[in-house]
């Protein structure tokens, strides 16, 4: 090869490489139905994923406090509405891997929700208690619903979900009320309130039909259940004393309820304080068995096909993950990742899972029908794996 | 800047812990990850508050020492704060006390 001929390469390699670099500040021209977030909890940033080339596209910085961060998406699965633990609501274009938007809604904040037309971000916050809607497009206030409960101040709200008919839900962990938000009017909501639902519910589910609304209760046994079908019916008391009599354990980490958690029929819930995965029978809500697990489970989630439920753990069991298969409702696999398992994500339809797996900095990526390792991404303290299939989901 | 700030910290740290004859410094190392990740999961990671209450020094000023060690061994009961005590040595549980007052766990810790 001439000298000529080499500069020639050289050059064509470098403009290459060069627009391959600018693909991350310009708008890739691709679809985004496999793509996803992580976040990286300590850094306040998140990976952009694609689940199909199992790699990481960019990472975006500047979101704020991500010690506690969720995600939801946008209908064109373009944005990102990433909702961070000091009250950050930050829409990321994940084409593109930055941040178009940030406001600072509150002081201290737990997750969020997008409306059923994909036009209202919700955010719920502990400080000061309550939900705050915004416009997805601008990111403008368009509601302020304080959780005033009749006792000192706003109570602190989790278990925000969308339900149909564009309502939100969600529950008062002080107040012990679950409340339905219709936003219908964006200019005036319909708030009904649902009171003494139970002590401190700590998280909720609804499920992928829109139908039930489950709020886990931290203060008692028991869950609290809304068929949104008839509110007019009130909340009812499920798996009422499940764990009557019994010593419960120190819970070091909050459980989390997902509408996930759904497969066969049945509900598949943490208990909590115990090293059990609870199920029960939809429409009858009685509890049907009780599967023995490794740890006090944090999230218990179903692959999208229901065949299989995935469990990882709160400290000092946190390195761990189970797999149980649904219809014999036996444990078929323990899987160790290392220390601060802290969530996972199953691909669309399910054949892989993403689990982020804090203490060792990467996200392990698991065939779920071997359930073996297929490839390791490095991440810096990854918690939260969010991908863009959520964008049709109802709750999620 | 951080870096200084770690440092400061991890001198702070140690100068306590010679004091109070507490933890070893791998230990402490793992103890700054637990408050900043594990108890940072309610009280956020840079303890400024969560599900529960800020943890900053000036949150605690009010608080005795004796006091917030019992919160740490025993928990509450009837909120969503555990007993840490199984999950500590001897002496831990007051050299965390000693750490909260120093504000070492904000921003600081190991990454």
């Amino acid at each position: 090869m001439t000298s000529r001929w080499k500069a020639l390469l050289v050059t064509l390699v470098l403009s290459l490489a060069c627009a391959g670099g600018a693909g991350a500040a310009e708008p890739m021209v691709r679809g985004t139905g496999d793509l996803g977030i992580v976040i990286e909890r300590a850094a306040g940033t998140v990976l952009v994923v694609d689940t199909t080339a199992r790699a990481i596209l960019s990472r975006v910085e500047g979101l704020g406090d991500l010690s506690h961060a969720s995600a939801v998406f946008s209908r064109d699965e373009r944005y990102a509405y990433v909702f961070g633990r000091d009250g950050g609501l930050t829409k990321v274009d994940i084409l593109s891997g930055k941040v178009v938007k940030r406001v600072v809604q509150s002081g201290n904040s737990i997750g969020g929700a997008i409306s059923q037309d994909g036009r209202l971000v919700a955010v719920s916050n502990y400080k000061p208690g309550g939900v705050k809607i915004f416009d997805a497009g601008t990111l403008d206030l368009v509601a302020d619903i304080p959780a005033d409960y009749g006792a000192g101040d706003p109570s602190k709200v989790v278990g925000l979900v969308d339900a149909p008919g564009h309502k939100f839900v969600f529950s008062l962990w002080d107040g012990g009320e679950i409340w339905m938000v219709d936003m219908t009017d964006p200019n005036s909501p319909v708030t009904t309130k649902f009171e003494d639902i139970g002590i401190q519910p700590y998280d909720a589910l609804i499920s992928g039909d829109g139908r039930y609304y489950i709020a886990g209760l931290f203060g008692e046994d028991g869950m609290a259940l809304l068929d949104l079908w008839h509110p007019e019916a009130g909340v009812k008391r499920v798996l009422d004393g499940y764990g009557r009599g019994e010593q419960k354990l120190p819970v070091y980490k909050m459980p989390h309820l997902e509408g996930w958690a759904i497969a066969d029929g049945h509900a598949f819930v943490p208990a909590v304080g115990r090293h059990e995965v609870l199920v029960i029978s939809l429409g009858t809500w009685q509890e049907v068995a009780r599967i023995p697990v490794h740890g006090q489970p944090v999230f218990v989630m179903a692959r999208p096909d229901g065949r299989q439920v995935w469990v990882n753990f709160a400290l000092p069991a946190n390195d761990t993950v189970q797999v149980i298969d649904v219809p014999s409702r036996r444990i078929v696999k323990t899987l160790t990742p290392g220390k601060g398992v802290l969530h996972m994500e199953f691909t669309p339809r399910g054949e892989e899972v993403w689990v982020s797996v804090r203490d060792r900095d990467k996200i392990i990526v698991y065939d779920t029908a071997r359930i073996e390792p297929v490839t390791e991404l490095p991440a810096d303290k990854p918690s939260g794996i969010f991908f863009t299939a959520r964008a049709h989901r109802i709750g999620l | 800047m951080a870096r200084l700030v770690l440092i400061l910290a991890a001198a702070l740290a140690a100068w306590s812990a010679a004091a109070a004859a507490g933890p070893d410094a791998a230990r402490q190392k793992e103890l700054l990850y637990m408050l900043k990740h594990d108890c940072g999961s309610c009280h956020g990671m840079t303890l400024k508050g969560g599900l529960g209450p800020a943890l900053l020094p000036e949150n605690l000023r009010d608080r005795a020492d004796e006091d917030l060690h019992e919160s740490i061994v025993n928990g509450h009961p009837g909120t969503a704060m555990p007993p840490w005590g199984p999950l500590l040595g001897p002496g831990e549980a007051r050299w965390l006390v000693t750490i909260l007052r120093q504000g070492a766990g904000q921003g600081g810790g190991t990454q």
